[in-house]
């Protein structure tokens, strides 16, 4: 007879089953693949790349962070080339998800009750597809902060176009690049945050799926297409979601 | 170019630190009398020949100016620009050797995050230190005038360092000791005003009522600066700035969008900070998760039960 050790090995064994019996039942539902979340990683990691060698370049106080990188020739030489990089893996993000990041009706209603959700009274809140409008908006802010970042990145490239605009231009695309920057840098820090305070969303972007619970408790719309379930009597229809 | 160890530091570029400043320098000028110039060329063979550069050879296009512009290796250059007087009917020849103005404010050294990269001794010299600089060419952006050029060799920036290492043991800059006219001149910045002044009354006495110094306030005046016929028309040599200063983006890139900047991104990460310790984290309750296995039951058993549903 095979002693089964893992799980993956085959049916679960007897005692497995008991244990599981005693812990309440959680389902998990699949909310990133695993290209998705090397993706998003991806990004994350150039993210934070480019806020450090940027960052360095943006105030003396800073400086040292040039040190992370080989100094401050080094520093100047990559922080462009991890902005192209970037610049690649956010425009795959965007292909993937831009659709479901179309507002509607819900995210109207959800912003109007901000106090309610800042202040974690989800019972008062709408049910929500896939995104609220905070993660929405982190979406769309960073589409357009990028954009405005890789323009301008290029206008101050000296290296290899600085002969393309005039320093004028280029005057104001430094502005513009810190200002993006600092946007961005800005609604990343509360993208993390709302990932450390909404308990249960890191495990979507590391293990790729969530508990049915957080799905039902902050996405119940989504939950609603996936499950196959329908809106309670007098809610608003499922919305059709991206393909 | 480098540090010189007598030559006092006013000002440092990206530093909070107090530069070292135990000497007490008179401030230097550089006077170039543009009505002066023959336009020989000399200052820029001088330049050339002292800091052992030498610019490629470039290419006639039918003007006077050569090479067609500063470059990293040409840290000076004769603009030679014609101009018809209509108040006089003549032709006036204007010649102006241009180059670094070393700037009281220098918008190179504000722009330049590079600590030490760019420097301006207590005599009034703004200087680049090579060894520091990253290449950034954020001085670039930063020089009303349109003067330092990133090498293509090295990625460094390159502009005329008023000879700090000659000035530095006493000589005068090699472009002022080579002029065969006397029309670059060399002293204390007040020995050279007044010099100004002697030539602008002699120039008035020959009918150039609009004589005068260029000194520009804007830019806190100046270390390098001309005596023009025409100082109400600075523009007329080949586009001398009128009133030169600091643009206000760098000033405010450079000032108010780096203090605010810190602020923005600090306060967001507090607000994060202080929303957790009063509002908590946001966590899902037991009877969620049992809601939502309610809810997939409810849904397998809609598609098991007959509904039609397309598949």
């Amino acid at each position: 007879m095979t002693i089964h050790t893992d799980v993956r090995d085959g049916e679960p064994h007897p005692p497995l089953r008991e244990v599981k019996a005693e812990t309440p039942e959680i389902m998990y539902v699949p909310r990133y693949s695993g290209l998705q979340r090397v993706n998003h990683w991806v990004t994350a990691i150039l993210f934070t790349l480019l806020a450090l060698s940027g960052l360095a370049m943006f105030t003396p106080y800073l400086f040292s962070l040039t040190g992370l990188f080989g100094g401050g020739a080094a520093t100047r030489a990559i922080h462009p080339w991890f902005g192209v990089a970037l610049v690649v893996s956010f425009a795959l993000l965007f292909l993937k998800f831009w659709r479901l990041n179309i507002p509607n009706k819900d995210d109207v209603a959800w912003s109007m009750k901000i106090g309610d959700v800042v202040t974690n009274r989800e019972d008062r809140l709408p049910e929500l597809g896939k995104y609220n409008a905070g993660q929405k908006g982190v979406f769309w802010g960073q589409t357009v902060l990028i954009g405005v970042m890789f323009v301008s990145g290029l206008m101050i490239w000296e290296q290899y176009f600085y002969e393309y605009t005039t320093i004028e231009t280029q005057r104001w695309a430094l502005l513009a690049h810190s200002l993006a920057a600092i946007g961005a840098i800005a609604i990343i820090v509360v993208h993390i945050y709302a990932g450390i305070w909404v308990r249960g969303t890191g495990r979507a972007m590391m293990r790729g799926n969530v508990t049915g619970g957080w799905a039902y408790r902050h996405h119940r719309k989504w939950l609603r297409q996936i499950t196959g379930d329908k809106p309670a009597a007098g809610a608003k229809p499922v919305e059709k979601h991206g393909p | 170019m480098a540090d010189y160890s007598s030559l006092d530091i006013r000002q440092k570029s990206a530093s909070t630190e107090t530069p070292p400043a135990i000497r007490r320098q008179q401030e230097v000028a550089k006077l170039i009398d543009v009505s002066k110039c023959i336009g020989c060329k000399a200052c820029q063979s001088a330049c050339e020949e002292w800091n052992d550069l030498r610019d490629d050879v470039g290419i006639n296009v039918g003007v006077y100016d050569n090479p067609h512009d500063l470059t990293a290796k040409s840290w000076t250059l004769m603009r030679f620009t014609e101009y018809e007087n209509a108040e006089t009917n003549n032709l006036e020849w204007l010649i102006r050797k241009d180059g670094c103005m070393h700037c009281t404010d220098p918008g190179c050294l504000k722009a330049c995050p590079s600590p030490g990269a760019i420097v301006q001794y207590s005599n009034g010299i703004v200087d680049f230190v090579e060894d520091h600089c990253i290449g950034c060419g954020y001085c670039v952006k930063g020089c009303p005038f349109n003067i330092p050029r990133i090498s293509k060799t090295d990625n460094k920036a390159y502009k005329c360092t008023l000879c700090s290492d000659r000035v530095a043991v006493g000589q005068a800059p090699a472009c002022a000791k080579a002029c065969p006219t006397g029309s670059i001149m060399f002293g204390t910045k007040e020995a050279m005003i007044e010099q100004a002044n002697d030539r602008v009354v002699d120039l008035k006495s020959r009918g150039f009522d609009k004589a005068g110094l260029y000194d520009p306030a804007g830019v806190g005046g100046t270390h390098v600066m001309y005596v023009l016929h025409h100082a109400d028309k600075p523009q007329l040599y080949a586009g001398l700035p009128n009133d030169p200063k600091i643009s206000p983006l760098v000033a405010f890139w450079k000032g108010g969008a780096k203090v605010m900047g810190l602020a923005t991104m600090g306060f967001a990460a507090l607000a994060g900070f202080f929303h957790y310790v009063t509002a908590g984290p946001n966590e899902v309750e037991a009877e969620e998760e049992e809601e939502a296995i309610d809810m997939k039951e409810r849904g397998a058993r809609r598609r098991d039960g007959g509904e039609i549903r397309p598949s």
